[in-house]
């Protein structure tokens, strides 16, 4: 297994409340990897781990290691704003900036200086919305403000806003909760087309659709990490009895 | 079961009776305000008032216009609100995006509300005696600045209170991206907040064009138009008052003409703003 981030005794505690007990981890590049466990388990505490989001968390200590391609991104040379181009976000609502279609997906290359020109952009733009599979439903409209999007729209929009910083991992936070099931369906394929070039750790708590997904799981529990392996080992031989019992529904 | 079903109903009703009253208590002495200025300005208004400078010294002429008053009121509260502005945005934006809800930040904003609420007077006898240590007179300048005081903690408690209102997922979703503090706080939160930041503007220049207490000692008053930073200027609340306070109801009238006018200035600046802002408000995320 070639692996893109190792998580190395990663605890987490907000306040006194410990949330995330010494996790070791080794997410493999250019899958799909999907955290699943009960609500409380500490998935998204887990996933605010990879871009270093937890220190937006009043009061939240972090104690470990976590390595993207080798590099801790938790070292204290480490520039935070490179880190979290480098690891893109899908969050569980879609939140497009206040400002044009054309500029939520040029923002990203803007502040980074990505880009010299204003037809390379305009190039890039496109590229990124094709990607998201965005780009037929808004060519005409691409000055219009984000706003006026549906959801649906606007979670493709973020997706391409994500994609157009060009990370080499995305994480998603339950990316489909907010959607209607087409618009959630929609983003489940591209998240599979992406998956070639991009490194994908998404959290969901629906079973079904990390069956769909998922080419590795891991099985959280409490705070720890109960089991982790390849999805057809997950699903249908699970080693740990707390696995099996959450695989068969019983919480 | 009745009873109280009936209880409940007769205190609904109570209320709505009350806060009807309140309600009409409120708009009516709006309206009576405004009843009350029309009936007495429009009479006296011409064309002379809004083009000319008095005629027969300041509060005595019953000839001659007030544009100086207008010009200056213009000049002060405008030149104010853009230095208030110049402090309060930052201060704002810093207090939301870097502090947050630190400690640090409730003891600025305690700051903030004390000097909210201390009387204008105040700050004109304030920036009166600084004057007389630096040696200045009184001046478009001195009132420039004791305008800016005055504004400034209005606007950024209201700005502040604005930005305080901002989604904290959609200050993530560009933090995700890799954004710093900075350019969330500059390209995100300002345009995000435009409407509000408008009108926490609009509420301070509204505040400043109609202060009399602190010009009074810091601009002084004249009856030629403002022409020079470090020369008296007139203002339309001192116009006002020396107006109103002639025994003459002809000179009197006229103090009622400059409150229309007064009043017509905060108007067109508010819906001016407003519409501006109805055209950038499209983009913002709801």
């Amino acid at each position: 297994m070639d692996t893109h981030i190792q998580i190395r005794d990663l605890s987490v505690r907000y306040g006194e409340r410990p949330v995330l007990n010494k996790i070791n981890l080794d997410i493999p590049r250019g899958q799909i990897t999907v955290i699943m466990g009960p609500s409380g388990c500490g998935k998204t505490t887990l996933l605010k781990g990879l871009n270093r989001f937890l220190e937006l968390v009043d009061d939240a200590h972090v104690n470990g290691h976590v390595l993207i391609d080798g590099q801790d991104i938790y070292a204290s040379d480490v520039d935070v704003t490179e880190i979290r181009r480098n690891v893109g976000l899908l969050a569980q609502r879609p939140y497009p900036l206040p400002m044009s279609i054309y500029d939520n997906v040029a923002y990203g290359m803007r502040i980074h200086q990505m880009v010299r020109n204003g037809s390379e952009m305009d190039a890039r733009v496109k590229h990124y919305l094709e990607e998201a599979g965005l780009w037929e439903e808004v060519r005409d409209r691409l000055h219009k403000p984000a706003a006026a999007l549906s959801m649906g729209q606007q979670q493709r929009l973020c997706l391409a806003r994500g994609l157009a910083v060009n990370p080499a991992v995305l994480l998603g936070d339950e990316p489909t909760s907010a959607l209607d099931p087409i618009s959630a369906q929609h983003i489940e394929r591209r998240l599979i087309a992406l998956k070639r070039e991009y490194t994908i750790v998404l959290v969901t708590h629906i079973l079904r659709q990390a069956k769909r997904l998922a080419d590795y799981v891991i099985f959280m529990y409490l705070g720890e990490m109960v089991e982790c392996g390849s999805a057809q080992q997950v699903f249908e031989q699970p080693q740990q009895e707390r696995t099996r019992a959450y695989l068969a529904g019983q919480f | 079961m009745k009873k109280r079903w009936a209880r409940r109903h007769i205190v609904e009703g109570i209320f709505k009776v009350l806060m009807l009253t309140s309600f009409v208590l409120v708009t009516g002495s709006l309206m009576f305000i405004l009843w009350t200025i029309m009936s007495k300005g429009f009479p006296a208004l011409s064309w002379a008032m809004l083009t000319q400078t008095p005629n027969g010294g300041y509060y005595l002429g019953k000839t001659g216009g007030i544009l100086n008053a207008i010009l200056g009121s213009l000049y002060m509260a405008g030149g104010g609100t853009l230095l208030a502005l110049l402090f309060s945005l930052p201060t704002a934006l810093y207090l939301e995006t870097y502090l947050a809800n630190s400690s640090w930040s409730q003891y600025v904003r305690l700051a903030l509300d004390i000097l909210w609420g201390i009387p204008s007077i105040v700050y004109g006898a304030f920036g009166f005696i600084f004057m007389l240590a630096i040696g200045m007179r009184a001046s478009l300048l001195g009132g420039v600045i004791a305008l800016t005081l005055l504004e400034l903690p209005i606007m950024t408690r209201a700005m502040d209170e604005v930005i305080r209102l901002m989604p904290p997922d959609l200050e993530q979703a560009a933090l995700a991206l890799g954004s710093t503090r900075l350019e969330v706080a500059l390209r995100v939160v300002t345009r995000q907040m435009l409407p509000g930041i408008v009108t926490a503007i609009l509420l301070a220049f509204g505040r400043g064009i109609g202060d009399a207490a602190s010009v009074l000692f810091t601009a002084g008053y004249t009856d030629r138009l403002p022409t020079s930073l470090l020369r008296p200027a007139a203002s339309l609340p001192l116009a006002i008052y020396f107006q109103l306070s002639m025994p003459y109801p002809e000179v009197q009238n006229r103090a009622y003409a400059a409150a229309l006018i007064l009043t017509l200035i905060v108007l067109a600046v508010s819906l001016g703003s407003r519409a501006l802002v109805r055209r950038l408000n499209k983009n913002i995320f709801r």
